[in-house]
Parts: C-alpha cells; structure tokens; sequence
C-alpha cells in the first residue's frame, strides 16, 4: 500500500501541454479514477507516474518518495495496458512469472505465486497456452494476474475493460472492484467511460485539457459538478444548460418531471416537446424551453410508466424542486456556491 | 457524327475492361501469366537444360552431344578444387552470414531509436545494397590492391604496420578469403538491417513498456521479448543471406578470380570457369547442380523453422 502523488506535473509534448500542471494525491488503498475525454491528458499522467514518460516539468511522489527520475522497475508499480501487452512468444505461465523472474525469484517461489495469482482469476488451467489461444476476457485476466503477482504498491489500469463486448465488460468490472477490495492496493484506473468511472472509483479526478476539472467521491462529481465541463461531461444525458442573464441555469434531466410530481415551492419549467424516446425502464423527453436568451434544448428522464398525455410540438408543464438547480458563471463556466437560504 | 460514336465506343471498351477485370476466371490467369512465362523460361528452362547437360558429354567446341550418365558427377568429386571449393564456400556461407546477423541486429536496435539525421545514416546504411554489386566490389579491389590498398597505407601512416610488414590482402590464401567474407559482409548487411528493423518495428510499444514496468533490465528485454518476437523475420533474413550468398560468385570473381591457385574459389565460381570460361558445358551444369538439393533443404529447414517461431 502507498500513496501516489503528482505535483505541478507537466509534460509538454513539442507544442502541446498534454499534462498542464497537476497536483493529485491517491491516498492509502483507494481507487482512484482519471475519467476524461480523449486528449485529456490521462494516459500521459498515467505513463508518467509508471515511469515510462519523462515529465518536463514537477514530480511524481510514491510513498513519499520521490521517482521521478528512477526507471520504472525500481517505482513497484504495476501496468495494466488497454491492449493487454501480454508476451505473444510466452506461455501463460511465463507471461505472469516474467516480473518475478526479473526480480530473480527462487523457482519455487515463483511457482507458489503463480498458482496463487492464476487461481484468483481463475485461469490456472490456461497456464501452458500462449495468449493467442485465449479469449479477450481471458487474456484481460491473464494481464491482471501478472500485474497482481508481484504484490506491487501500485496498480496502474489503462482502461483495461475497453476491449471487452459490453456483457463481459460488467461483471469483469465487478470482479475488479472486488479483487481490488480485497489487495486493497492503491490503484490508478484511467478511462473515459463514466459508467466505469462511477462504479469503480472511492474518487474520481476529471480531466480536461491536461488539468484537473475536479476530484471527489462519484457523488461530489454528479451531484455537484465544479463547473460546466464536469456538469456535461458526467451523466447520460448530460446536466441540461439553459442561459439566464449572466448565469448558466442547470439540471439533471431525472430532476424535471411533471408539474404535478413536485410539491410547492418548485421552478415551473414549461417545456415544448419535440419527441419521446422509450427505453424500457424509463423515458427520455426531448424539448425546448424558453428561456432569456432564447429557446433551449432540454431533456427530462422520467420512468416510462408515466403518461405525460401530450404529444410532439406541445407544451407540457414541467417543474423542478429547488434544491435541483445550479447555477453557473456565463463567462468562467464555474459553479456559483449555492445561497444558503 | 463522329464525335458521338467516339465517347459511345470509349464507353464500350470501358465496358468490356469492366467486365474483363470482374471475371475471376479470366483475371487471374491474366496477372499470373507474366511471373509464370518469367520462370519458365528464365529459371525453368535452364534448369532443365543444365539437368540435360550435366548427364552430357556438352563442351562449347561441338554439337555432337552424347548421354554419359553419372560421369560428370563422379569426376566432379574426385577432384580436389571441388572439396575445396565446396569447403570455401561454406566457410564464407557460415562466416559471412554470422557476422551479418550480428551487426544487422546491432544495427536495427540502433536505428529504431528516433534521433537527429537518422535518414541519412539509412541512406547510408541502404547503400551498398542500391549500388551495383560489381561497382563495389571494383571499389574493395582497390582498397585491397598490393600497391595502392588504402589499408596499408593508412595503417603505416599512424604507426600499425612497420616498415616491412606489407600484406598482400588478395594474394594471400587466408587473407584473400578473410577479404572475401569482409565484402559479402558489406554486400549483404543492409538487407538484413532493413528485414530486422522491420521486425522490430512491427513489435507493439505496449509490450516494449509493458516489460520495462514489469521490471526487465536492458538483458532480459532483449533476450527474452526483443529476440523472441523479430525471430521468424530474422530467419527470413538468414535465409536470404545464404542464398545469396551460396549462389552467387561476383565478389569472388572480381576480387580474386578464386585465386590464388584455386583457394578462394567458390562452387559458384568454379562452376562459371568450368563451363563458361573452360568450355566444359557439362562439368559446369553439373558443378551448378551440387548447390540444389543444398539450398533446397536449407530453405525447408528454415522455413519451418520460422513457423514454429511464429508467435501471432
């Protein structure tokens, strides 16, 4: 167990700043999601703190000790690659041994560690085949067992669940969660998937533009998003964003509902409907509303058992509880603190 | 009138190329058509041919060719330029090629790596492969020349050779080999830099990165990923310095003739002056022949032995 921590962290690749200053600190055992749009920066600051990228400029901190200049065998990390990078040429065997034979353990040893790493993936009976006669999901354990193996003081996951079909991607994504419970190793996990981010991470860092928009609990993140950016990045659909004056006037979209849903005291939002799109367990209102600065896009998800009785190109009245707003600078984009009323 | 017919009779030629080239079972005889007449007639003819020739009495003085059976073989191995031939020949083969792998791969590890004016040290790399094999050879008989040989004369300049240590690098035996080996060393590395560094290449960063993390020093990386994975490639390589190098005289021919008395000669050679030079159509077929059941069985052995190696 160790902490990892980057501070004023760049890396500037000729003319862009892939990672623009960071300071970020996992602490003790948690699990730590870098979640972000492609180009973020997060697998740059991933590489970095494995050690295979050299910052231009800050430290990488583990355990209290700074590596920023040591190689990555030295740091105790271990890597989980998007392509698994598993050794074609070895065995399964020799794929999850290759760090402990690095590090010159006794045969004997080894093979203790192996069996042990295998069987809490379930893999030991692929040991003897080599990763081209193995599934994806299998090949994904394979990596993780290798990573797992040598006891690291930090797993480093490079979206590791991107390459599996959606089915497998969830229970391999509970399986993680749980594995890592149970090490209790502090683990960094990049990815761009909120789903993921959300039901992985004790934290979540938001990246944008090679700097953190914001780091909290999955709830810190949804419910109360440091600005625009986060508030539309993180929920599916995203936080609807209606221009008021010199603010952003924001929601969830499971916050609008019927007028008559909401006790008193509410913002009556009239919302004209453009069409209704059926998804099971719930439903998703396409609208406008009308707003200071003109007509704006919404959308309200509300469970599909509800019959809202009117249909395209009518105004349905709409309504949400007060404490469901936010507010928003129009020009910085940041959250305006609510007033404590 | 006819500058209507004209785009009309475009459009139909068009249709029948269309409908040529979308006919499987005419399209493929076609485009296969120029590499089969090239073989036949260039590598299967005279195969046959040197078969015929070398169970023949052939010479270049006369038409009166009569079948002898097996006595060109048996000539052939009774005499002692063939062993020595036959011996040279591997020497240079093995030699050569060991030299080739090493600094090849040497090389492509080198060459991998970004850095500053790296196409031009390609370009220079690439050379002596682009530039006609015989003009190079020229260029090495003068730096191997018992007068002029640039060696020597930059050797006594910084004070390697003495006043009367002067080797004749071609008038040799030993030496005259040693330079041999050292021109088809030339001759055959870029090849073999360019086939490796294309296997390197072709290994994903994220199992160069994956090592690295996973703690292998700069040894086991090599020996245990890097190795491994360019091997099916590099045999490839191999093989092809060996072909070429088995099957091919001009660097013997222009540097030494396979002089001096016979000591440099290669089968390759020796089967050039035997049948053209000498005359002897059939002892040259039949020298020529020796090299075929060789190359074939190397080029079997490492053609499974690159399947095996092959990890993808």
């Amino acid at each position: 167990m160790a902490t990892v921590e980057a501070r004023q962290l760049v890396k500037a690749f000729e003319e862009v700043r892939a990672v623009d200053g960071i300071d970020l600190m996992a602490r003790e055992g948690e699990f730590l999601v870098l979640l972000g749009p492609s180009g973020c920066g997060k697998t740059t600051l991933m590489r970095m703190i494995a050690g295979l990228e050299q910052p231009t400029a800050g430290d990488i901190v583990i355990d209290g000790r700074a590596v920023t200049d040591l190689p990555p065998r030295v740091r105790n990390v271990a890597m989980v690659f998007q392509s698994y990078a598993l050794y074609p040429h070895l065995t399964v065997e020799r794929n999850i041994s290759f760090p402990l034979r690095a590090v010159g353990m006794s045969k004997e040893d080894i093979r203790k560690k192996v069996d042990w790493a295998a069987d809490m993936f379930g893999i030991r009976r692929f040991l003897n085949r080599k990763p081209r006669q193995l599934s994806g999901g299998e090949r994904q354990r394979v990596a993780l067992a290798r990573a797992v193996v040598r006891e690291p003081a930090v797993f480093l996951l490079d979206e590791p669940l991107s390459n599996l079909d959606a089915k497998l991607r969830n229970s391999a994504r509970d399986e993680l969660k749980s594995f890592q419970r149970s090490l209790g190793t502090t683990t960094i996990y990049v990815t761009h998937d909120q789903a993921e981010a959300m039901g992985l991470g004790d934290r979540i860092a938001v990246l944008n533009h090679g700097r953190v928009a914001q780091i909290g609990t999955p709830q810190d993140i949804y419910l109360r998003p440091s600005d625009t950016f986060v508030a539309t990045f993180i929920g599916s659909p995203p936080m609807n964003l209606i221009e008021d004056g010199d603010t952003w006037f924001g929601f969830r979209p499971e916050a609008l509902v019927p007028a008559a849903q909401v006790p008193e005291a509410a913002v009556r939002v009239p919302l004209r409907i453009k069409r209704v799109e059926y998804l099971g367990a719930e439903q998703l209102i396409y609208g406008t509303v009308e707003g200071r600065g003109g007509d704006a896009a919404a959308i309200a998800r509300i469970p599909a058992n509800l019959d809202i009785g009117v249909g395209a190109g009518e105004v349905c009245d709409f309504a949400l509880s007060r404490h469901d707003v936010q507010r928003f600078d129009r020009n910085s984009g940041r959250r305006i603190a609510e007033a404590t009323s | 009138m006819t500058a209507a017919a004209e785009p009309a009779g475009r459009a139909a030629r068009n249709k029948v190329m269309a409908r040529f080239i979308d006919n499987e079972r005419l399209l493929w005889p076609a485009l296969l058509a120029p590499a089969i007449v090239y073989i036949v007639l260039l590598v299967g003819f005279p195969f046959l041919l040197s078969i015929f020739y070398s169970l023949s009495s052939a010479t270049v003085a006369t038409s009166d060719i009569h079948f002898v059976g097996l006595e060109n073989f048996t000539r052939i191995i009774h005499s002692d330029t063939f062993w020595r031939s036959l011996w040279n020949t591997i020497v240079l083969t093995v030699i050569s090629q060991f030299f080739v792998l090493v600094f090849a791969g040497i090389l492509a590890t080198a060459l991998i790596k970004d850095f500053r004016g790296k196409w031009l040290v390609r370009l220079l790399i690439l050379l002596p492969w682009v530039a006609p094999i015989s003009l190079g050879s020229i260029g090495w008989l003068w730096i191997f020349d018992s007068i002029y040989s640039i060696i020597n004369w930059t050797a006594r300049a910084v004070g390697l050779f003495g006043e009367d240590f002067w080797p004749i690098w071609l008038g040799q035996p030993n030496l005259a080999m040693a330079a041999i080996i050292v021109v088809q060393i030339w001759r055959i590395l870029p090849l073999a830099t360019v086939i490796v560094l294309a296997g390197l290449s072709s290994i994903p960063q994220d199992i160069h990165d994956a090592a690295e993390v996973d703690g292998a020093g700069f040894w086991r990386h090599q020996f245990e990923i890097t190795l491994p994975l360019v091997m099916p490639i590099t045999l490839v390589a191999v093989l092809f310095g060996i072909i070429f190098t088995f099957t091919d005289m001009i660097v013997v021919f222009v540097l030494t003739r396979g002089g001096p008395y016979d000591t440099t000669q290669v089968i390759a050679s020796w089967a050039y002056f035997t049948g053209i030079q000498g005359g002897d159509l059939a002892g040259g077929a039949a020298i020529s022949l020796f090299l075929f059941p060789v190359l074939v069985a190397v080029a079997i052995l490492f053609l499974i032995a690159a399947r095996r190696s092959e990890v993808t």
